[in-house]
């Protein structure tokens, strides 16, 4: 019974989380020429609109050229400080966690803001550049948060016999253990990409003039009114922000088990 | 160089890179907006350098100010309650459900990879004039006109519990997936009912994922201004929404530090007194 209560429960949750997403692809193939309510008829002409709007196409580029930038810049940085936390006894290993991971503690807007201001005064103005350290920044912690995560459970011994066996410390690094982090690189570098992909709230402050990415196109497009292009774009997006990790996670799973994980 | 030298080095210079960039690219910036939040705000131009207390007294003692910092702290203090109770049973659920494992874990994670903003406008398509409400009201017969439902306060907590829902959800199950369920299986074979070994046993100890998720709705909720500015009506602007405008709209950049500042140190504070009690372990596992 009580049961049973729980499990109708977690089905209206997940309902209320999916259900006005589910909307919004739904609507996108609406045929009629509001961005509501009732479907006329089933039509792909939005998402062919879309792929004719220079702007949209534009926003498009730069997001995937920030997101990439952003997940392998983050990525270096945070396999390199997560391997001298996880490998080695660094003192005081706690506390350089905790101001690793201090941008994430940080309200965004105050990140935002404090950065805007600082590189501003640096002579460094709002730019693709600005944009790209503050990106990197704010995807660092969870970087390290999950590749520090996965780098705890490979065992060290394999590396010790490869070590023993005559291997020099870089070929232990680039046969044994490059490769059997791959998946903990991988899984960082893809969270650093969605996390960039995804952010508005820095990317408000600091994107200069005339650029936009993915999310602020939508959120300036909504300032008119909701047409069906932002519905089409919104689905867009979902099938790259679901689907993208996804595809990484079987990836991540097929490497693991041909490496005999 | 000696070996014990050189691997006392190693670990240093694998970690700079990241500690330089955290340095400068957060504490640094910081500091500097600590000094900036001094400065006069010139109308014309660059901001002149000074020591006033201008800003700090204008963010401090004006009514307006206060009353949205207590607003915000309200909203977001509301949506950390509706997520806890909408959060809890369905994180039970996954972590107890037997079943599907992949599809379960895909319950947890996949709410986390949908956009934030098409989330946040997903609610427009439902409660709009022309949303999905409204068209199925008229149908029925039970309005004549559509009703403007977005666009006020409860919209906004709607649109903040949709987005930190995923936080809470996840945090409570890391937590209550650590509890040995043999527990609850003794108290209950001790002659304690279902719901009593519940409230005595499972519900205490999974207290931490609950503070943590419930620190994660309260920190993220009270920091967000793209909510109010797509579901909010132009009186229910939060406390970041004045950041916002201090900085981009009216370039008041020595107002808008003192305004990020007050954000910092009330939602920080928060933060320092949950890492007093129960540490940062529980927020790392939940992000983990």
């Amino acid at each position: 019974m009580g049961w049973h209560l729980i499990r109708l429960w977690t089905l209206l949750v997940y309902g209320f989380m999916f259900l006005p997403v589910a909307v919004v692809v739904l609507l996108s193939f609406n045929a009629s020429q509001f961005g509501s309510f009732p479907m006329t008829g089933f039509s792909f002409r939005w998402f062919v609109e879309l792929a004719q709007n220079d702007a949209i196409l534009r926003a498009f580029r730069t997001s995937l050229i920030l997101g990439a930038l952003t997940a392998l810049i983050s990525t270096t940085l945070g396999v390199l400080a997560s391997l001298a936390l996880v490998r080695y006894r660094v003192p005081a290993a706690n506390m350089i966690t905790t101001l690793l991971i201090a941008p994430i503690l940080v309200p965004e807007v105050v990140l935002a803001v404090a950065l805007l201001l600082f590189l501003n005064f640096l002579d460094l103005p709002k730019s693709f550049p600005m944009l790209l350290l503050g990106h990197v920044i704010f995807t660092l912690p969870f970087v390290i948060l999950v590749v520090q995560a996965r780098l705890v459970s490979i065992r060290r011994d394999v590396e010790e016999a490869a070590l023993s066996l005559g291997a020099s410390p870089v070929q232990t690094f680039f046969q044994i253990t490059l490769p059997l982090m791959l998946p903990a690189v991988l899984a960082g570098a893809l969270f650093a990409f969605t996390i960039s992909f995804d952010d508005i709230t820095g990317t408000l402050f600091w994107k200069p003039g005339g650029v936009e990415t993915v999310p602020t196109q939508i959120f300036s497009m909504l300032r008119n009114s909701i047409s069906p292009e932002i519905n089409a774009l919104g689905t867009v997006m979902i099938l790259l922000t679901v689907g993208v990790p996804l595809l990484g996670l079987a990836l991540a799973r097929a490497l693991a088990t041909r490496s005999g994980g | 160089m000696s070996v014990e030298a050189r691997e006392a080095r190693q670990p240093w210079i694998l970690l700079s890179p990241a500690l330089t960039a955290v340095t400068f690219l957060l504490f640094v910036p910081l500091l500097f907006i600590v000094v900036y939040s001094f400065w006069l705000s010139s109308a014309t131009g660059a901001d002149i350098p000074a020591f006033s207390f201008e800003n700090w007294e204008e963010a401090l003692t004006d009514p307006f100010y206060r009353d949205i910092l207590l607003n915000t702290l309200k909203i977001a203090g509301i949506t950390t309650i509706v997520c806890a109770l909408m959060g809890y049973p369905a994180a039970y659920f996954i972590a107890r459900a037997r079943g599907n494992k992949a599809f379960l874990l895909l319950l947890l994670i996949l709410p986390f990879w949908i956009s934030y903003i098409i989330r946040t406008m997903s609610w427009i398509n439902i409660l709009g004039v022309s949303g999905a409400v409204n068209w199925l009201l008229v149908n029925l017969g039970l309005t004549e006109e559509p009703i403007q439902m977005l666009y006020n306060e409860t919209t906004v907590i709607l649109g903040l519990v949709h987005f930190l829902l995923p936080f809470m959800v996840l945090n409570v199950f890391v937590s209550l997936d650590g509890i040995d369920t043999n527990l609850e299986d003794a108290a209950t074979s001790l002659g304690a009912t279902k719901w009593q070994a519940f409230l005595q046993v499972t519900l205490p100890l999974s207290l931490p994922g609950l503070a943590a998720g419930g620190l994660l709705c309260f920190v993220l909720g009270a920091g967000t201004y793209i909510t109010p500015m797509v579901l909010g009506g132009p009186r229910d602007a939060m406390f970041a929404n004045l950041v916002y405008e201090a900085i981009i709209t009216q370039l008041n950049w020595p107002l808008g530090s003192a305004l990020s500042l007050m954000l910092l140190i009330v939602l920080g504070a928060l933060v320092l007194i949950y890492n007093r009690y129960l540490g940062m372990a529980q927020l790392v596992k939940g992000l983990g």
